[in-house]
């Protein structure tokens, strides 16, 4: 069992150290992981959750905006989405994401749509690979607390 | 007759640490969680209001007592300038720190300031840009 439970947890380190090193996460998320304790122990999961529902209403937003019918688009408040996306993607520590946004901004600023729709279609595509890096994340913590071990405190470096 | 004299210097004597209290004024759950969070680390405790004007309603009764009121600029129903201005037109003296993601416009941030605020910082906060103004808070 402790095999099982030190191979699960080298597994989680590597894995975790690699989603930093490839941009996935920032500092950020190791401040979320931080607020965690006894009292909120899924303190982080819980963030990242409010984190996707707001992501998804804003990538709508502007994914709607970009798609105006009447073939304007209101860069303005594709902006002002963006930003919003940027925000949430930041207070998670969502740095690809984050990073994205700030590109997407000045193609608003702009007002160049093909670079907006290009964001639009990365911001998207960043959003669902962080999802589920970050569920695998979660699956393999989950296994290691049910080996009997703990989730080892990881913050990149 | 006994004096309590004695009794009355202990008390004196006992520290009571008052836990900072804070109003978190913000339309999104996630900042909102995200700021109770840090508070609750920095030793605070806090109430949250989803838009500005839940945020002077709190207030309207006269028995709010708040050290520290986070406010959000962009809110429905009431937004953080209008809160701002109408609780400091009722007199409430709590320190306000505006938190926006707009803060690189200036004229905005401006406005947000001439409304009443004691500062401003961008959002998300974090437990390190909080703390110095908590301990300060806490100190006072």
């Amino acid at each position: 069992m402790d095999a099982l439970v030190a191979q699960l947890q080298m597994q989680y380190r590597n894995y975790t150290v690699s989603l930093y090193q490839q941009g996935f996460l920032d500092e950020r998320f190791t401040e979320l992981r931080q607020l965690q304790d006894d009292k909120h122990p899924n303190f982080a999961a819980e963030m990242l959750s409010l984190s996707f529902d707001d992501s998804v209403k804003h990538i709508g937003n502007i994914t709607r905006a970009c798609k105006d019918q009447t073939g304007t688009v209101d860069f303005g408040l594709v902006d002002v989405s963006v930003h919003q996306l940027k925000c949430t993607s930041s207070s998670v520590g969502a740095k690809r994401v984050k990073d994205l946004c700030v590109t997407f901004k000045e193609y608003c600023e702009a007002n160049n749509y093909e670079g907006c729709v290009r964001c639009l279609q990365q911001v998207d595509i960043e959003y669902n690979t962080l999802k589920t890096k970050l569920q695998d994340m979660f699956n393999l913590e989950k296994q290691i607390i049910q080996a009997g071990g703990k989730v080892p405190q990881v913050d990149g470096h | 007759m006994a004096s309590t004299g004695g009794d009355i210097e202990q008390t004196k004597s006992v520290e009571v640490k008052k836990k900072l209290n804070v109003l978190i004024v913000d339309d999104s759950a996630l900042i909102r969680k995200l700021h109770e969070a840090i508070i609750e680390k920095l030793g605070g405790i806090s109430q949250t209001a989803e838009n500005g004007e839940e945020a002077v309603n709190i207030h309207r009764n006269g028995d709010a007592s708040f050290d520290l009121i986070l406010m959000d600029k962009q809110m429905p129903k009431m937004d953080g300038v209008s809160a701002t201005k109408k609780l400091r037109e009722m007199k409430v003296t709590s320190m306000i720190v505006g938190v926006t993601t707009l803060a690189a416009d200036e004229e905005e941030y401006k406005a947000f300031m001439d409304a009443g605020l004691d500062h401003c910082f961008e959002k998300p906060l974090s437990k390190d840009k909080l703390e110095p103004l908590i301990n300060k808070l806490m100190d006072a």
